[in-house]
């Protein structure tokens, strides 16, 4: 059988010109005929691969009997059970990838085998994800095509298929609000609105084929794949211990794991403190937390004024697109000491708002100067205005004594 | 008219064109000098203090309205690069251990000829043209 | 003692300039210059309120050729190192780029004052059409002029105008590339422009001035039909009564432009970035809104032509008909078309108006 087969692999590039099996399910109605329609666009299909190289059979054979007679290795509709294996066959074959995609790994059983999916098929839970649930079973398109289930864009909607289903999920006791979240998060937002595909999907912290949730101690390593800095800055810190042996989660303590939203100065004291979580009010954490917040807002505050006085000295046309360009240090300034937060040591933040605030001062002056400049403009122009007054009044009073001697009017 | 009066009349008429014309001319007389900078660096930026910067770091660079990251390889080979990572603006910076071209926002590296390397950033970084002249370092737009 | 000395020696200094120069003559024809005295000799001064303003932008265009820079990597910073830089940089852009808007208003006021006060009757023909050429070379002025900081705005608004340029039936295309040198806007354009602006216009404004200065100086201010039919209509000398009159118009104008260029300094906006798709709302300068949102307005086609076509043909007849008013704003039998004149200036005046107005706010 095996035999037969990888012969008929091997003749199946060369049979892909003359495939029976397309021409008879193409002129066939209803579901009989909808793989034989999707598989046209189907990636496999471009590198010359038919029917038979995945369901057996004879393509070159008219007479049902013979091109779908088990001699020949038809194995008709393959159970969800035996998909994985079945894929495997080539997606394991590094000799044979290397022919179509030299780089493309060959693993991915392997990976799928460990992943939850996985081990739940093998015991022979149907309801498990296999490849095509994800893949699609005759119109695969590679992942970078939008098209497909898998593309970063569309990847969340089809993991969601399965686990924002609350009656399948109910059978194992998970929650189905991740996908929700995920898409209230900040991660979904620079996906799908700023299309930057760099950002996280369910994928990039969970593993594509080897799907697992991260362990908690893994947490901060998943993260720190992108936050490299703020994983390091974390592992510095004294939480970094103490969540380890509270058995918590690193990163995802203050900032959640799927509804992963946009930081804010907030998260250290006030009304949305995370940091009131643990740190009870008076505490010295909780002091810590607020004197890092009340320095990051007292910078904020002193470049938003700084903004402020130079769009009005822009307004009123003086030139201050140096100073515009100084206040974006004074921006980045901010951005590190919200980062260095991570820290949990009010030094790493205190030595960026200082940093921070000489710029706001120094751009703060710049504005005061071009107020300043602008008076003396215009007092300047007062003046002038004087002068010209002085010459209009003078070529007035020459004109009517000109005019008092000789009447020309 | 009396002769006193038309001293007067005279006189201020004269002034007041004087001074109208002092008016004008000053800004004229002060528009003509040469400012203490001669021109706009557009084109070209000379680097002060560039010997002091030692081999295998870099320093951020001032160049017209943009940041440059200007690195020095070793004693005699320059690079320069635009310091605006293509992913998402933040300011990168110079890794001596590794030789690369870092941004602390989302762990994007580059190499020294500005190429993405790993991480999200979708381009390369702009380059810019180094000559050295002795103690003299010039940064310049790539023609 | 020293006054006599003094007065002396301006004298002896005056012969000798006098021998070679002859300037006698040109004092005896002023002496005799007069001005005719009436309800509207305000609106003579007009004339030489755009004459004082082409001289305020020579000065103030000299100036800003000392640091400008033609070129499309350099311009928009050759103005900013003006505004920030150069001590009163600031002050001479600004007043050149508010002295250029007064000088086409006042050039139309002037225009439109000699067309309504038929300052264009035989023998001055020549001096009207000279006038409207002189018209022309302003705008020209004011379309080169705009592109040269390079900023945004500036890019947008040549593009947008060169292809309507290109739109004129036959000889379009060709003008067009031979405005902008080449097919697009670039800084081949700006290089062309400057040439324009500096070298170009200046030459021909010259030559047209000397000559409607000249003819001006021939035939004397005229003085309206309806007054000379009435007989003897007082005169004042030009000097010194008139001249003092139009210095303190002049003085004036100077003063508005101070303030103006203080209170209200010219924006540098941003440096033209030709890959960048073009802002919401690109508008010509104002002096082109009214030719420009009458294009707009037209239906798609006209006829056989394209709207732009069409409507150019239809601005070009317009101007050309307008240009000849001196032929056929009087009949053969020397009576004027008195219903038709004023109607004619009315109505262009009311299309310029309310359609500058419109092209402004949509």
């Amino acid at each position: 059988m095996s035999v037969s087969l990888t012969v008929l692999l091997m003749l199946a590039p060369a049979a892909a010109s003359r495939d029976t099996c397309r021409d008879c399910h193409a002129a066939l109605e209803g579901p009989l005929a909808k793989p034989a329609v999707e598989f046209a666009r189907d990636v496999h299909a471009h590198s010359g691969f038919g029917c038979a190289s995945c369901h057996g059979g004879d393509p070159t054979q008219e007479d049902p009997a013979l091109s779908m007679s088990r001699a020949r290795g038809f194995v008709g509709k393959i159970v969800r059970t035996a998909v994985p294996r079945a894929c495997a066959r080539c997606h394991n074959d590094a000799s044979l990838m290397h022919k179509f995609k030299p780089q493309q790994r060959v693993d991915q059983l392997t990976q799928y085998l460990t992943s939850i999916h996985g081990k739940r098929l093998a015991q022979g839970d149907t309801a498990g994800a296999t490849c095509t649930d994800c893949h699609g079973a005759h119109g695969i398109l590679e992942v970078r095509n939008p098209q497909a289930p898998t593309h970063p864009l569309r990847l969340p909607a089809t993991c969601g298929r399965c686990h924002a289903d609350t009656r399948l999920m109910a059978r194992y006791g998970l929650a189905t609000n991740q996908l929700a979240e995920y898409q209230a998060s900040f991660h979904w937002e620079a996906l799908s609105q700023r299309r930057d595909l760099s950002a996280p999907g369910c994928a990039t912290c969970h593993g594509n084929h080897g799907a697992t949730p991260p362990e908690v101690s893994s947490v901060a390593a998943v993260c720190g794949t992108c936050h490299a800095l703020l994983e390091e800055l974390f592992r510095k810190s004294v939480h970094q211990p103490l969540f380890a042996t509270m058995q918590r989660g690193g990163c995802s303590v203050c900032h959640g794991h799927h509804k992963v939203e946009r930081t804010s100065v907030d998260m250290l004291d006030g009304q949305k403190s995370v940091c009131a979580g643990c740190h009870e009010p008076g505490s010295p954490g909780a002091r810590l937390a607020a004197e890092m917040g009340r320095r990051i807002r007292e910078l904020r505050s002193a470049l938003d004024r700084s903004d402020q006085i130079l769009a009005r000295a822009a307004r009123d046309g003086m030139e201050v697109s140096e100073a515009v360009l100084r206040q974006q240090e004074g921006r980045e300034a901010l951005v590190r000491a919200r980062v260095a937060v991570h820290t949990a040591n009010l030094e790493e933040v205190l030595a960026w708002t200082k940093q921070g605030m000489a710029v706001a001062h120094a751009t703060w002056q710049a504005g005061q100067e071009a107020l300043r400049e602008r008076d003396r403009r215009r007092m300047g122009l007062g003046v002038s205005l004087c002068a010209i007054a002085l010459a209009i009044a003078g070529l007035w009073l020459k004109l009517r004594s000109v005019e008092a001697s000789r009447p020309g009017l | 008219m009396p002769d006193n009066s038309r001293r007067a009349l005279n006189f201020l008429l004269g002034s007041g064109i004087i001074a109208s014309l002092a008016s004008f001319l000053y800004p004229v007389a002060k528009f003509l000098r040469p400012p203490r900078v001669p021109e706009a660096p557009v084109n070209e930026v000379r680097v002060p203090g560039a010997s002091q910067i030692t081999p295998n770091t870099a320093r951020i660079v001032k160049f017209g309205t943009r940041p440059v990251l200007l690195i020095r390889v070793n004693e005699t080979k320059w690079r320069a690069f635009g310091a605006t990572c293509t992913h998402l603006n933040c300011t990168v910076q110079y890794r001596s251990e590794s030789q690369q071209i870092w941004c602390a926002c989302h762990n994007g590296f580059y190499d020294l000829n500005g190429r993405v390397v790993s991480g999200p950033p979708p381009r390369p970084l702009d380059e810019f043209v180094v000559r050295a002249r002795g103690d003299e370092v010039v940064i310049a737009r790539r023609s | 003692m020293e006054r006599a000395m003094a007065v002396q020696a301006a004298r002896r200094w005056q012969g000798w300039l006098e021998e070679r120069l002859g300037w006698d003559r040109v004092r005896m024809f002023l002496a005799h210059k007069e001005v005719p005295v009436h309800s509207g000799t305000a609106w003579y001064y007009f004339g030489g309120i755009t004459l004082f303003l082409f001289g305020i932008q020579v000065a103030t265009g000299i100036l800003l050729l000392l640091y400008y820079r033609p070129t499309a990597t350099e311009a928009y910073e050759s103005v900013q190192f003006i505004l920030t830089r150069v001590e009163f940089g600031w002050l001479i852009r600004s007043i050149h780029s508010w002295s250029a808007n007064l000088m086409v208003l006042t050039a139309f006021i002037h225009m439109f004052s000699v067309a309504f006060l038929r300052g264009w009757r035989r023998p001055r023909e020549l001096t009207w059409l000279s006038g409207i050429l002189l018209l022309g070379l302003t705008l020209a002025f004011g379309f080169s002029g705009y592109l040269l900081p390079w900023n945004t705005t500036a890019y947008f608004a040549t593009k947008v105008g060169t292809d309507l340029v290109g739109s004129v039936p036959l000889a379009g295309p060709a003008l067009a590339r031979f405005l902008r040198g080449g097919d697009e806007v670039t800084g081949a354009t700006l290089t062309r422009f400057f040439g324009f602006h500096v070298a170009v216009l200046p030459a021909l404004t010259t030559a047209l001035l000397g000559l409607h200065l000249a003819l001006v100086q021939r035939f004397g201010i005229s003085t309206p039909p309806w007054l000379e039919s009435r007989g003897d209509v007082p005169q004042m000398p030009f000097v010194p009564n008139f001249l003092l009159r139009e210095l303190m118009a002049w003085y004036l104008a100077l003063g508005v432009l101070g303030m103006l260029a203080a209170l209200f300094p010219w924006p540098l906006g941003e440096k033209a970035d030709p890959f960048a798709p073009a802002p919401a709302g690109i508008r010509p300068e104002w002096y082109f809104l009214a030719a420009f949102y009458t294009l707009k307005l037209l239906p798609s086609h006209i006829w056989v032509l394209e709207s732009e076509q069409a409507g150019l043909i239809g601005l070009g007849l317009l101007a050309l008909w307008w240009a000849a008013l001196p032929f056929w704003g009087v009949r053969p039998d020397g009576h004027e078309r008195t219903r038709l004149l004023t109607g004619t200036g009315v109505l262009l005046i009311a299309w310029l108006s309310t359609f500058s107005v419109l092209g402004y706010f949509k």
